[in-house]
């Protein structure tokens, strides 16, 4: 598995828009079948809402897995998935989707990354997960200016009168990773208590018991300073006072949102930000695209992992005649195709 | 039935059932209230966010310490904040009035 160096035009059998758990079964189903995936994520690691929300929850309805955590079932998934060596392409979005003149798509990501496949697949969950906004008035003005909810370039902070706000590992990491880098970085917290590893805490205590960092506990309430450029940021402290801390850049970790994102402009006939598909093969109304999980709509649907599992199963079988028009599908069982144990690695 | 008042955003007020064993979140969503709920109650999101009304605060039970962590995600938190999907309702809680957070 390997991230493929950027700007290359990739030439696939399916591209997988989403590494959620439908779209890691997918990379299993299209294996046996011989087709080829690469798949494209926004989040820096593969297992959607499993892996994001809820790692280390319990699942109890996945057929024939009693109880597993969110994490291992991404972990399973991708054992699974190992023989057929997926591709992955994470950190960005999948902006741009248009047909070629022979028939296949073509897909651009975020960061320029270009796929050519006969098959796309849309396993897009409730869209992609992107870093909530801070919702005060006017912050827009200095987004990428001096306010920014995530971590491009570490240059971009150097020299500068940083507040980082926020209490989880994001935080935490980037805090303690700036700090050598900012002028001075102040770390703003709602409560003096930080649901980071133990050990970042650990270090962020020493250094603001050496003066190197500052913390303060309270909430940002407004943002000061001239069209792009921050000033200051008020905060309301514990007692509920409110105070102007100067700073010209502030890097806030609010957690993320999923948000359907460029493909609701896909023309894919969306119903209340769903995909409509028909149930024999989830093809969307544009032969080639489908979609899978819990970004479709259809009656009957549930959201839920199994059904996803199901979708993605028969969805593979249409898939493989736009793949390979001229070649009969067999249909075989795992247990007894020594064809299949050969794709699988256990023959 | 026992009720609760949940206030929107505009300042309305809405009596709604309040199904004894649901959690909040659920009375809120069932009434088709705007109220995101996006990791459907399992304590992942923080947006159900609600203000408890003063004279209520102390009669539910207190938050567990996965709700607070939680709450460190949303905004505008206060001392009345609670993450609804993890108040159960009951009907010792009739008359129980809330007003959702901002949403972001
Ligand atoms: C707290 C919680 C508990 C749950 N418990 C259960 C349970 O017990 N049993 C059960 O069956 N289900 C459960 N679910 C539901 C289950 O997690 C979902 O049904 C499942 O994750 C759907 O998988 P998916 O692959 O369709 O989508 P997702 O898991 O949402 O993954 C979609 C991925 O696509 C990415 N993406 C979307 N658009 C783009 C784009 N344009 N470019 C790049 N990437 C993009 C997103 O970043 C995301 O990573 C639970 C959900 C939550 C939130
Ligand atoms: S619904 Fe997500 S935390 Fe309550």
């Amino acid at each position: 598995m390997g991230e493929v160096g950027a700007r290359l035009v990739i030439e696939t059998d399916m591209v997988i828009i989403g590494a959620g758990p439908v779209g890691l079964f997918t990379v299993f189903e299209a294996g046996l079948l011989g087709l080829r995936c690469h798949l494209v994520d926004n989040l820096d690691k593969v297992g959607g809402q499993c892996a994001e929300l809820y790692p280390e929850k319990p699942i109890y309805d996945i057929p024939a897995i009693p109880s597993c955590t969110g994490q291992e079932l991404v972990d399973n998934l991708m054992r699974q998935a190992e023989p057929f060596g997926p591709q992955f392409h994470l950190g960005q979005q999948a902006e741009k989707l248009v047909r070629l003149e022979d028939g296949r798509f073509e897909l651009t990501t975020s960061e320029g990354q270009v796929f050519r496949a006969p098959v796309v697949v849309v396993a897009a969950g409730a869209g992609s997960f992107v870093p909530r906004k801070l919702p005060l008035p006017g912050a827009d003005a200095f987004e990428g200016t001096s306010l920014f909810y995530a971590v491009r370039r570490m240059e971009t902070f150097r020299g500068r009168d940083l507040i980082v706000a926020g209490g989880g590992d994001s935080a935490l990491d980037w805090a303690l990773n700036l700090h050598p880098l900012a002028k001075s970085l102040t770390l703003v917290h709602r409560r003096d208590e930080f649901r980071a590893a133990p050990d970042s805490v650990q270090k962020m205590r020493e250094l603001v018991a050496s003066g190197a960092m500052k913390l303060v506990i309270g909430q940002i309430t407004g943002l000061e300073g001239e069209g792009p450029m921050l000033s200051a940021v008020a905060i309301k402290d514990a007692a509920g006072e409110v105070v102007s801390l100067p700073a010209n850049a502030l890097l806030a970790f609010y957690g993320l949102k999923m948000e359907l994102g460029p493909l609701a402009s896909w023309g894919l006939g969306l119903e209340r930000n769903l995909i409509k598909v028909e149930t024999e093969a989830f093809e969307t109304s544009e032969p080639g695209i489908f979609a899978i999980g819990d970004i479709i709509t259809y009656p009957g649907k549930l959201k839920l992992i199994l059904s996803g599992f199901h979708e993605a199963a028969l969805m593979c079988q249409k898939a493989f005649k736009y793949c390979h028009p001229d070649e009969k599908l067999v249909f075989r069982y795992t247990t007894s195709s020594t064809d299949l144990h050969k794709k699988l690695g256990v023959a | 039935m026992a009720k609760v008042i949940v206030t929107d955003r505009e300042g309305a007020d809405h009596e709604l059932n309040g199904q004894s064993g649901w959690s909040l979140m659920e009375i809120i969503r069932e009434a088709n209230l705007p109220i995101e709920a996006a990791c459907g109650g399992c304590c992942a999101c923080a947006t159900c966010h609600v203000y408890v009304d003063a004279a209520w605060v102390d009669k539910l039970a207190a938050p567990e310490s996965d709700e607070s962590m939680m709450l460190d995600e949303a905004f505008q938190v206060q001392d009345n904040s609670r993450l609804s999907c993890q108040v159960k309702f009951t009907d010792a809680l009739d008359g129980l009035k809330v007003t959702l957070a901002p949403e972001f």
